[in-house]
């Protein structure tokens, strides 16, 4: 085999693509459909709460045109960091998906589940061994960090991947993965060059983005050859440039010429990038080099509390010209109300530094009005209820210096003016683990998916 | 020039919780080579524009293949951790836009 060939439908799993641009990747006969289903930037709360940031619903209409396109013609279905995070919650919502979809349109198949999920024990065993390093600019793992979390999950590389596929999966749906590994897992085990196939679900990974106009709820497809790969749009919109391409390499990395992943760095210094038809670009020159130790990526997350919040607004000059010491004399109020209870309160001000904080330059709001989100967070929600309404009302009827507008500070959009938001989650654990055995926390189940809406382990 | 009249992309987004990763990307390669010649982009522009100790700018790269830069920063909070404004880190370029290349 000269080529391999992958068709990535979206960039996460849940975020749509046309129909007509998959069905113009089904016509190229695709050796592999691979799907990255998670990512960490929105947040701690979906590891630590076991949710998903996707719909329910539109994960089982991207699912159900790719199960439906694939398991009759024996393409694989690769899956990566399922239900978002990849714990094993996420796994288990996702299984339920396709067992559902299975049974819905009449598809067997066998299917390998990978968990990611690690027990705070054995994280515990590899701390006390000194195999955790942090990530820079991270902080070191403490004891207590380790204590305090909810939900830990390692990164896989490729190993598990091909092992789940040498035991007959049809589909792989795995926990946390590393997100290019579901793209070059299949064609690593196909015997192609690892630097190119990671480079090349690098790319793929994030699906349209890498095209212009870029888009996350598109498709893009991968030629995978023995000195090369190329990467090509399907929708007649889009087009692949070396520009866009290029860009791309740029994303959310720290380093654009060596990107580090499990068990190795991949190496763009002699990377080139061509263009290799309208709305193609050829990728040439990338280099693999393996790391020993062989390092996973641990994440985990921790209960800060609950979140409760009110959003309102000032139209008044003289508030908003005063609204630091506002802000402050409500604080010493609120303080003086709840003397016992440990709370965490701030005000974000939009139209003055509600997008950047500490990091924003500009000093002196000139706007004529002034939005604000009275955020409160505490060790039960009803506390931070409590506390949030007591603020939004001594806000709102607060005397200040030169007050014109006695009838009430504050705008408010709704009734009730605050919501609970929630449980508070904080990335505790974000650190690398030295294995000996880079399956060592990946543990695959082959199922018999016999569309009854459940799966029977073999 | 400024740049938002030169660049193509002038974008921030995380990497990691820990990290902001900025990205200045030109249209024109000559634009990218004097700036690269001329070290438009270096530790005390950045530092001065985000208020942060140069410490805590952590790289600044240069990308031919893309003409572009990328420069990443320490976050002043952790992604989602409290007092965080930006979760996703997507909105902290503005600081970017008024750098002038002569």
């Amino acid at each position: 085999m000269d080529e391999f060939r992958i068709l990535s439908p979206t960039a996460i799993l849940g975020y749509g693509f046309p129909e007509e641009s998959f069905q113009a990747g089904m016509k190229k006969n695709p050796h592999l459909i691979a799907v990255d289903a998670g990512s960490s930037d929105p947040g701690p709360y979906y590891l630590g709460k076991g949710v998903s940031f996707t719909a329910r619903r539109a994960v089982k209409r991207d699912l159900t045109i790719m199960l439906k396109a694939a398991v009759p013609r024996g393409i694989p279905v690769v899956i990566g960091t399922a239900g978002g995070s990849g714990g094993d919650p996420h796994v288990k919502w996702s299984l339920e998906i396709i067992c559902e979809i299975a049974a819905e349109q009449g598809l067997h198949f066998s299917l390998a589940v990978i968990g990611a999920e690690i027990d705070k024990e054995t994280v515990f065993d590899f701390w006390r061994q000194g195999k955790i390093v942090s990530m820079a600019p991270g902080p070191e793992l403490t004891a207590d960090d380790i204590e305090k979390t909810t939900r830990i999950v390692g990164q896989m590389g490729t190993e598990p991947l091909i092992q789940a596929l040498d035991c007959g999966a049809q589909v792989v749906l795995a926990g946390r993965c590393y997100d290019p590994a579901v793209f070059a897992a299949p064609a690593v085990r196909a015997g192609f060059d690892r630097g190119l196939a990671v480079h090349l679900g690098k790319i793929l990974e994030c699906a349209a983005i890498a095209a212009v106009p870029g888009s996350g709820s598109d498709c893009l497809f991968g030629y995978l050859h023995r000195e090369d790969f190329e990467v090509e749009t399907l929708h007649p919109a889009r087009k692949c440039t070396v520009a866009s391409v290029a860009a791309h390499t740029l994303y959310e990395k720290a380093n654009p010429y060596l990107l580090p992943g499990p068990g190795g760095v991949l190496d763009l210094k002699n990377t080139r990038f061509e263009q290799a038809g309208e709305n193609k670009v050829r990728v040439l020159g990338t280099r693999y080099s393996v790391t020993n130790p062989y390092r996973i990526k641990l994440e985990g997350a921790k209960k800060n509390g609950y979140r409760a919040v009110a959003v309102a607004g000032t139209r008044d000059p003289v508030m908003i010209g005063r609204i630091e010491e506002i802000i402050a004399g409500v604080k010493e109020k609120v303080a003086e109300n709840f003397p016992q209870a440990p709370y965490y309160l701030h005000f974000h001000l939009y139209g003055k530094n509600g997008v950047m904080g500490k990091l924003e330059p500009v000093k002196d709001s000139t706007g004529h009005e002034l939005g604000m989100i009275m955020e409160v967070v505490a060790a039960a929600e009803e506390l931070a209820k409590t506390i949030c309404g007591f603020t939004r009302s001594t806000m709102l009827h607060f005397g200040y210096e030169g007050r014109l507008s006695t009838a009430g500070n504050l705008a408010f959009p709704f009734s009730p003016a605050e919501f609970a938001a929630g449980e508070v989650y904080q990335f505790s654990i974000y650190h690398l683990v030295q294995v000996e055995d880079p399956q060592k926390f990946f543990n695959v189940r082959l199922l018999a998916i016999t569309g009854e809406g459940r799966g029977t382990e073999i | 020039m400024k740049l938002p009249e030169i660049a193509e992309v002038i974008r921030s987004k995380n990497s990691g919780p820990f990290a902001l990763t900025l990205d200045v990307i030109f249209r024109e390669e000559k634009d990218f080579i004097r700036a690269k010649e001329g070290r438009l982009f270096n530790r005390d522009l950045i530092a001065g524009l985000y208020q942060i100790s140069p410490d805590d700018v952590l790289d600044i790269i240069d990308f031919a293949p893309a003409k572009a830069f990328k420069i990443n920063i320490r976050r002043p909070v952790p992604a989602g951790d409290l007092g965080d404004t930006d979760v996703y880190g997507a909105q902290q370029h503005a600081p970017l836009l008024g750098i002038e290349l002569v």
